[in-house]
C-alpha cells in the first residue's frame, strides 16, 4: 500500500532544506542573536544557486553561490544589528521581505528553466541493494553533508572551547566581554554561518528538491526552520529529529491520500505541524531545566560600554 | 509597471502606507489582488498577463497596481482598502477565497467596482461586485480524454488544491472523459491544500508516482510537478499557463486561462459608465479557456480525437456533463441526454460514480 522505503527516501530529501536552515539558525541563536530573516536568506540562496548553476552548468558551483549569496545578505543583518545596534526582530523581518523581493527581481529571467542535475555520491548499482540502497546510498552529497553538519555542530557546541565561547556569548554577553571575548566578532561569524546554511538549504530547494526556480518558492520553509529550533530547545540532534519528522509526516500524509485511506484530509494536511510540535515539546519537557536551554541573551542588543 | 516599482508598492503595502497616487490627468486606477507571485508561470501569471493587456489597450488612460501573495482572509481586506485609499477605482480579486473580503470592502466603498474571480453572487452580494470565471471543466474534459488514452498503469494522479466546486468539477470532468475512452482507468486525488507551494506540489507528484500513477493532472499553480514528471518519464498537462517549456513531454497539452479580453472589456465599461454587476462564465468558445498545443508525444489518432472533442465543446454541440451520469453513491445525477445546468455546476460538491476516495469537508 505505502512503500516505507520510497517514503523514507522521499522524507530525507523533503527535510534537508529545512534541516540546513535550522542548524544554521541554531548556531546563530546560541550566540544570542535572533535572526528572523531565515526565509529571506533561503530564497536568496535558492535564486543565487540557481542562477550560477544554470550559468555554469555546475550544480556544485551553484551550491557555493547559494551559500555566498545568503551569507552576503546575512552580513547586512550583521551590520545593522551588531554595528548599528538595530532591533533584531524588526531587522530580521525586514531581511525576509528584502530577500523575497530581491530574489524575485534576480530570478525573473530564470522561470521555467531546468537546472543541471545533481549527481549522487554512490554509483547507480549500489542503489539496487535492498532497503539500505535506496535509504542510505541513493543520495547526493548535500544530504550526507547536512547530517555531518548536525554532528559537527553538536560536537563543537558541546565539547570544544569554541563552542563554549559561543555559548558564553549567547548566555551573557557582558560577562563574555569582560573576559575579553570579542562578542561582536563572534556573533558576526555565527550570523554568517547561519546565512551560509540557509543559503545552502535554499539552493538545495531550487536545484534538487523542486528543481526549478519559481518566485516565492520557499513558501514558509524558513519559518518552519525557526520554529524547529525553538521546539528542539536549541539542541542539534533534536533539530534533526524535528526536521525529519516534519518532512516525514508531510511525505507520509500525501501518500496516505494517494492510497485513499479514509483519514480526514484536513487532519492529514495539518499533521506535519501538529506532530512535530507535539513530539518536540514532549521530548523537550522531560527535564525541568528545559526552559533554561534558551540562550539567556537571545535577541538582546549588546553595547560595549567600556 | 516595472519590477522595481512593484517592490516599492509591496513594501508600501507591507508597512501599511497608502500607495502613492499619481496625480497627472487622474488615470483610471485598477488594483489587482493576487494569491500567488506573478512569476508562478501559472494562475497568477495568467491574471497578470490580463493586467498587461489592459495597460496595452488603454495606455495612459489607466494605471494598474498589484499586490502578490495576499493571504485569503482578513489581510486581503487591508490590501484592498489600501489600494482604494491610494486612488483605485476598480479592484480585481483573483481567487475564490477572497469572496468574503471582497464583499466586505465593496460594502464600504460603493463607488468602487469590484471583480471577483471564480466567485458567486447571492442575495446579499453588494451591487458593485461582479463575478467571473472560466469553464475550466471544458478543458479538463479534453485533458481527461488524453490522460485516459495515455496511461498504461491505468492510474491517473490528480494534484488538487482545495475542495471547492471549481476543483471538484475539474476532477469529475477529467474522470468522466478518461473513463469514456478507458473503462479501467482509476483516479488518485491528493489534496495539497495550497494553490502555490512548489515543494509540496513536487512532493505530491512524487507521492502519486510512487502510488503507481503515470499520468498526472494538476490543479495547483507552479511548474514544480512538471520537473518531477520529466525526471520520471511520466506525462502531465500545463495548468493555467501553457508551460510550453516542458513540451513535447512531460507536458503533452495544457489548459490556458486567457483573461485579457474580459479585463479589457470590463475596464472599458467601468470607464465609460456602463459597468454593471454580472456573472460571467465563459469557456473554450469565448476564448477564456484555451487548449495548448497537443504535442506529438501523443499518438496521432488521440490527437485527432482530442481536437475533435475540443471543437465539439467550442461549437456547443457537446456539453462535458451530459448524462447518463451517476453520483458516486450510485444515485442518478443526470439521465441519458440530460445536461447539467450552471447552478448545479457552480455549486458541485460531489464526485461522480467511479471515483474512489472522499471529498474533504
Amino acid at each position: 500500500m505505502i512503500d516505507p522505503i520510497t517514503l523514507i527516501t522521499a522524507l530525507i530529501a523533503t527535510s534537508t532544506p529545512i534541516l540546513l536552515a535550522a542548524i544554521g539558525e541554531l548556531v546563530v541563536e546560541k550566540s544570542g542573536v535572533l535572526n528572523l530573516g531565515v526565509e529571506g536568506m533561503m530564497i536568496i540562496g535558492a535564486v543565487c544557486g540557481f542562477m550560477v548553476a544554470v550559468g555554469t552548468g555546475s550544480p556544485w558551483l551553484g551550491f557555493v553561490a547559494g551559500m555566498a549569496g545568503a551569507t552576503a545578505l546575512s552580513l547586512v543583518f550583521a551590520f545593522l544589528t551588531q554595528v548599528l545596534l538595530s532591533n533584531q526582530v524588526a531587522t530580521g523581518l525586514a531581511l525576509t521581505l528584502f530577500g523575497l523581493g530581491l530574489a524575485a527581481l534576480l530570478g525573473e529571467p530564470y522561470a521555467g528553466i531546468i537546472p543541471p542535475p545533481t549527481s549522487d555520491v554512490f554509483p547507480q548499482a549500489m542503489h539496487a541493494i535492498p532497503v539500505i540502497g535506496p535509504i542510505l546510498l541513493s543520495h547526493d552529497i548535500i544530504i550526507y553533508l547536512s547530517v555531518a553538519l548536525v554532528a559537527a555542530t553538536w560536537f563543537v557546541l558541546k565539547h570544544t572551547r569554541v563552542g563554549l565561547i559561543l555559548r558564553a556569548v549567547g548566555e551573557n554577553h557582558d560577562a563574555a566581554h569582560a573576559l575579553g571575548y570579542k562578542v561582536v566578532r563572534i556573533r558576526v561569524l555565527a550570523i554568517m554561518f547561519g546565512g551560509a546554511c540557509a543559503g545552502l538549504g535554499g539552493a538545495y530547494l531550487s536545484l534538487v528538491r523542486v528543481p526549478s526556480w519559481t518566485e516565492g518558492m520557499t513558501v514558509g520553509a524558513g519559518w518552519i526552520a525557526l520554529a524547529i529550533v525553538v521546539f528542539a530547545s536549541w539542541k542539534p540532534w533534536r533539530a534533526l529529529i524535528g526536521a525529519y519528522l516534519f518532512g516525514g509526516i508531510a511525505a507520509l500524509q500525501l501518500r496516505l491520500q494517494a492510497a485513499e485511506i479514509g483519514v480526514p484530509v484536513a487532519l492529514l494536511d495539518a499533521s506535519p505541524y501538529l506532530v512535530t510540535i507535539i513530539v518536540l515539546v514532549v521530548i523537550s519537557s522531560d527535564r525541568s531545566r528545559a526552559a533554561l536551554n534558551a540562550p539567556a541573551a537571545l535577541g538582546r542588543v549588546f553595547h560595549a560600554t567600556s | 509597471m516595472t519590477k522595481f516599482t512593484k517592490l516599492l508598492a509591496t513594501a508600501a503595502v507591507a508597512v501599511g502606507l497608502a500607495l502613492p497616487a499619481v496625480a497627472q490627468e487622474d488615470p483610471f486606477q485598477i488594483g489587482y489582488v493576487y494569491v500567488g507571485p506573478v512569476g508562478d508561470y501559472g494562475w497568477t501569471w495568467t491574471h497578470d498577463q490580463g493586467r498587461q493587456a489592459v495597460e496595452a489597450a488603454y495606455g495612459d488612460r489607466v494605471e494598474t497596481v498589484y499586490a502578490e501573495n495576499v493571504p485569503e482572509g482578513a489581510d486581503a481586506e487591508r490590501v484592498m482598502t489600501q489600494m482604494i485609499l491610494g486612488g483605485a477605482d476598480m479592484i480585481l480579486t483573483t481567487s475564490f477565497g477572497y469572496r468574503e473580503a471582497t464583499e466586505n470592502v465593496a460594502r464600504q466603498f460603493p463607488d468602487v467596482h469590484f471583480e471577483h474571480a471564480t466567485g458567486y453572487l447571492d442575495d446579499n452580494s453588494p451591487s458593485n461586485v461582479a463575478v467571473y470565471s472560466a469553464r475550466f471543466y471544458e478543458g479538463r474534459a479534453v485533458m481527461g480524454h488524453i490522460a485516459g488514452h495515455m496511461t498504461e498503469s491505468n492510474i491517473v494522479g490528480y494534484i488538487a488544491s482545495y475542495p471547492i466546486p471549481e476543483v471538484i468539477r475539474g476532477i469529475n470532468s477529467a474522470f468522466i472523459h478518461a473513463r469514456q475512452v478507458n473503462p479501467d482507468v482509476e483516479f488518485r486525488v491528493v489534496w495539497a491544500y495550497t494553490w502555490f507551494d512548489p515543494a509540496v506540489e513536487a512532493d505530491a507528484a512524487q507521492a502519486l508516482l510512487d502510488a503507481g500513477a503515470d499520468v498526472i493532472l494538476q490543479h495547483t499553480d507552479s511548474t514544480a510537478p512538471m520537473t518531477v514528471l520529466a525526471a520520471a518519464g511520466a506525462y502531465g498537462f500545463g495548468q493555467a499557463s501553457d508551460m510550453i517549456q516542458f513540451a513535447p513531454a512531460p507536458r503533452i497539452s495544457s489548459i490556458m486561462d486567457q483573461w485579457g479580453d474580459y479585463y479589457v472589456r470590463r475596464v472599458g465599461e467601468a470607464m465609460d459608465g456602463t459597468w454593471a454587476q454580472s456573472n460571467t462564465w465563459e469557456g473554450i468558445a469565448d476564448g477564456m479557456v484555451g487548449i495548448g498545443e497537443i504535442t506529438d508525444a501523443i499518438p496521432a489518432e488521440v490527437r485527432a480525437s482530442a481536437t475533435a472533442l475540443r471543437d465539439a465543446i467550442a461549437a456547443g454541440t457537446y456539453q462535458p456533463f451530459t448524462g447518463p451520469i451517476n453520483r458516486q453513491d450510485g444515485s442518478v445525477w443526470l439521465a441519458a441526454g440530460e445536461t447539467a445546468d450552471d447552478l448545479t455546476l457552480a455549486t458541485l460538491r460531489f464526485y461522480v460514480e467511479g471515483l474512489t476516495g472522499d471529498i474533504p469537508n
